[in-house]
């Protein structure tokens, strides 16, 4: 199977650690992964933002770039989403290679059959589960399921887990105010939970909640479910 | 053949007077109504939840709701001459409003030649919208609310702040004072025990309702085949209004019909299980016509479009005309939990008033409300007609007129991600750029991340701390493997 990894342009550019650990994870489990570099972003914010024919020029290299491909694999459920719930619509000839496209946790459960990706961790973490992976691609408790396997983890329940953390793209620009509110409940039930990282599946939303955090320097780091996956507890 | 005319957009209170943002500066900041806000929506979510979870065939009655309501919208015009029809066969009349300053003049018209100068009122999204009681106090007629929570509001010369719960922005502390103060016949000594404060209410309407001769309704849902009108309602204060007064007028926005008698089997199953979480409506009004010396003897029915043609004319947003105003949305919504209704300034708040009100008076008149969510799609998970608000929102977004800035800056990302070439070299430009700052907060603050920015990125760095640019990038990284 050829696997292809869209790293997207956030991770690219701000947190090429998850895409390393999605790199990692996948050769640990003996697959090739590629890394087509024509790639560039999803489209999702301009589509969301109404900016739809700015983002059709990305929709179509997306599938330019990927449709030769049996799997593609994001780390980022709101891009995921955009691809797959998004894409059929925009553009037709889309529909094949969106169907292929995967968040990390479907791709390792669903088409790999895989749950113990072998790692050990040895933190208190909880989880957010982030609104388009939620309610979009509804992963369910996919990315909890592999991270219930890490060696060494701590997990504990976030409260109000499925509530947004009022990132939301450019809404966290255009309405500072409820975002904000939105941002400081949220950041009030994770160190209610007494755990010292913060995992979810977008790093987007994670710089959100993040940068919330560090603000209050909390202690609390956010991290992306993936870069918990590749840890193997060796010293690399 | 006429060429096609663009559908007229609504009028009344339906358009924000302040951008979304800017209303909810204040609401966010004021702690008292914060607290309300959270402990209402909190209560309600959850017993929505609980009495939708015990329901075996919920997601089918959902699908059955949502194909219902999408068959009269490909056929209103044939359903609304069959209720027009069925309703003047039963006795009653039918008038038709353009938008909502005709059907304040008709509902004028029809209270003074009842010789009436006072109405009583049912608790109405519609006469909300077309904003009846101004209209009929500028005409000299007293309307006089009678749903415990419109009367809270109209005594405290409020607007309603939710769609099921028009006073959900106070705490009983707050009711107990607005009764002193404006409720002549309110007990000196009332509590603000709800028990209380509903009795005083009661007390204090049941005058209006033996000496009313007009009274005013909405209607949940408007039959076609029968000509029957329905109200949904907890209190019994509805039902009063539509038996006591011998003039009963009606105001029905055309989107409410249904096309049998039978399709309430499905709408009286998700309504009161998705607003109240009861699950059983309390008190159900139904009535055909005129029932010779039973009830009101002179029923009419007003049917307002003001908007809802144009709203009808878009194929993606038209499911906004679905909606039965249960409010479920409102109640699980993060942001209207912390704006409050209020911000929407439009009678339909939270996720349907960002769709609904944009729609009926043209996104140009409501731009900021597609914009006054994250798109988390809590809303249509819990929608009982599957109305799937997250991408009426982004339908909308494409709409909206967009200020020159932002339009200027998605215009030059677009063209840089366009292009593998060119967004690679961005990627190393801003990595390079950003190098020499990042290394430098690193060393001082041990993390590559911004805590102050100037406008506009200061609207990100005022509540959280700004990642830098990764010291390689992704491909720079893959590249050297």
């Amino acid at each position: 199977m050829r696997i292809a990894l869209f790293i997207t342009c956030v991770n690219d550019l701000a947190f090429p650690a998850t895409g390393i650990a999605v790199t990692r994870i996948l050769r640990r489990l003996g697959h090739t992964v590629e890394f087509p570099t024509e790639q560039t972003c999803c489209g999702q914010m301009h589509a969301n933002t109404g900016y739809r024919a700015e983002a059709m020029p990305m929709v179509r290299n997306y599938v330019d770039v990927f449709d030769s491909y049996d799997a593609i694999v994001a780390p980022s459920g709101s891009c995921t989403a955009m691809i797959r719930d998004q894409y059929p619509s925009l553009h037709p000839p889309a529909t094949s290679v969106a169907a292929r496209t995967y968040e990390l946790s479907e791709l390792l459960v669903d088409v790999l059959g895989v749950t113990d990706v072998g790692a050990e961790f040895r933190e208190t973490v909880t989880y957010h589960p982030t609104c388009h992976g939620l309610r979009l691609l509804r992963l369910g408790d996919r990315p909890l399921t592999l991270l219930r396997q890490v060696r060494g983890i701590k997990l504990v329940e976030l409260g109000d887990a499925e509530e947004c953390c009022g990132f939301g793209g450019t809404f966290a620009l255009k309405n500072p105010d409820v975002s904000t509110a939105m941002l400081t409940d949220k950041c009030a039930r994770v160190r209610d939970t007494g755990a010292r990282v913060l995992a979810a599946a977008d790093n987007s939303c994670l710089a959100h909640i993040g940068g919330g955090l560090d603000r209050h320097r909390s202690g609390v780091r956010a991290v992306h479910y993936a870069e918990i996956l590749a840890e193997t507890g060796a010293t690399s | 053949m006429n060429p096609p005319v663009a559908p007229a957009t609504g009028g009344g209170r339906i358009r924000t007077p302040l951008p979304f943002p800017t209303a909810a500066k204040p609401a966010v900041a004021d702690t008292q109504l914060r607290a309300n806000l959270h402990r209402a929506t909190r209560t309600i979510r959850a017993k929505r939840a609980r009495v939708v979870d015990e329901v075996p065939d919920w997601e089918a009655l959902r699908d059955a709701g949502s194909a219902i309501k999408a068959d009269v919208q490909r056929r209103l015009p044939e359903l609304l001459e069959q209720f027009e029809a069925s309703a003047t066969a039963a006795g009653a009349t039918v008038h038709w409003a353009r938008d909502a300053a005709e059907a304040c003049r008709i509902v004028v018209a029809l209270t003074r030649a009842a010789g009436a100068d006072e109405v009583v009122k049912v608790k109405s999204m519609a006469t909300q919208e077309i904003e009846l009681n101004e209209a009929l106090e500028a005409a000299g007629i007293a309307a006089y609310e009678t749903d415990l929570a419109e009367l809270i509001v109209q005594l405290g010369d409020d607007t309603p702040s939710h769609i099921l719960v028009p006073a959900i922005h106070y705490n009983r502390a707050q009711i107990r004072e607005i009764f002193q103060r404006r409720m002549a016949d309110a007990p000196a000594d009332l509590s603000d025990e709800p028990a209380a404060l509903a009795e005083a209410a009661r007390a204090h309407l049941r005058r209006r309702f033996l000496s009313a001769r007009v009274a005013v309704s909405g209607a949940n849902f408007a039959v076609a085949d029968t000509g029957t009108l329905v109200v949904v309602e907890s209190e019994g204060n509805g039902r009063m209004c539509l038996t006591l007064p011998e003039t009963l007028i009606s105001v029905v926005g055309v989107e409410k019909l249904l096309p049998t008698f039978t399709d309430l089997e499905v709408f009286l199953q998700l309504l009161p299980r998705s607003s109240t979480g009861e699950r059983m409506n309390p008190y159900t009004s139904m009535w055909t016509g005129v029932t010779p010396g039973d009830g009101p003897q002179d029923v009419h029915i007003v049917l307002v479009d003001n908007g809802r043609s144009a709203v009808l004319a878009d194929p993606v947003g038209r499911p906004a005309l679905s909606c039965i105003r249960c409010s479920a949305c409102l109640n699980v919504c993060p942001v209207y939990e912390r704006a409050g209704g209020h911000a929407y300034g439009s009678v339909y708040p939270g996720p349907i008033g960002a769709i609904l009100s944009p729609q009926l008076t043209g996104v140009a008149d409501n731009a900021s409300l597609p914009y006054a969510s994250t798109l988390c799609g809590a809303c249509y998970d819990v929608c009982p007609v599957k109305i799937n608000i997250p991408e009426i929102l982004v339908h909308l977004r494409q709409q909206a007129p967009h200020p020159p800035v932002e339009r200027a800056t998605m215009r030059v990302l677009s063209w840089v991600m366009r292009s593998p070439r060119r967004w690679a070299a961005a990627l190393r430009l801003a990595r390079a750029g950003a190098g020499p700052l990042g290394a430098y907060r690193e060393r001082r603050t041990g993390a590559r991340t911004l805590r102050r920015l100037p406008w506009p990125a200061s609207a990100w760095t005022r509540s959280r701390d700004l990642p830098l640019p990764a010291s390689q990038t992704f491909r720079e990284w893959w590249g050297k493997q």
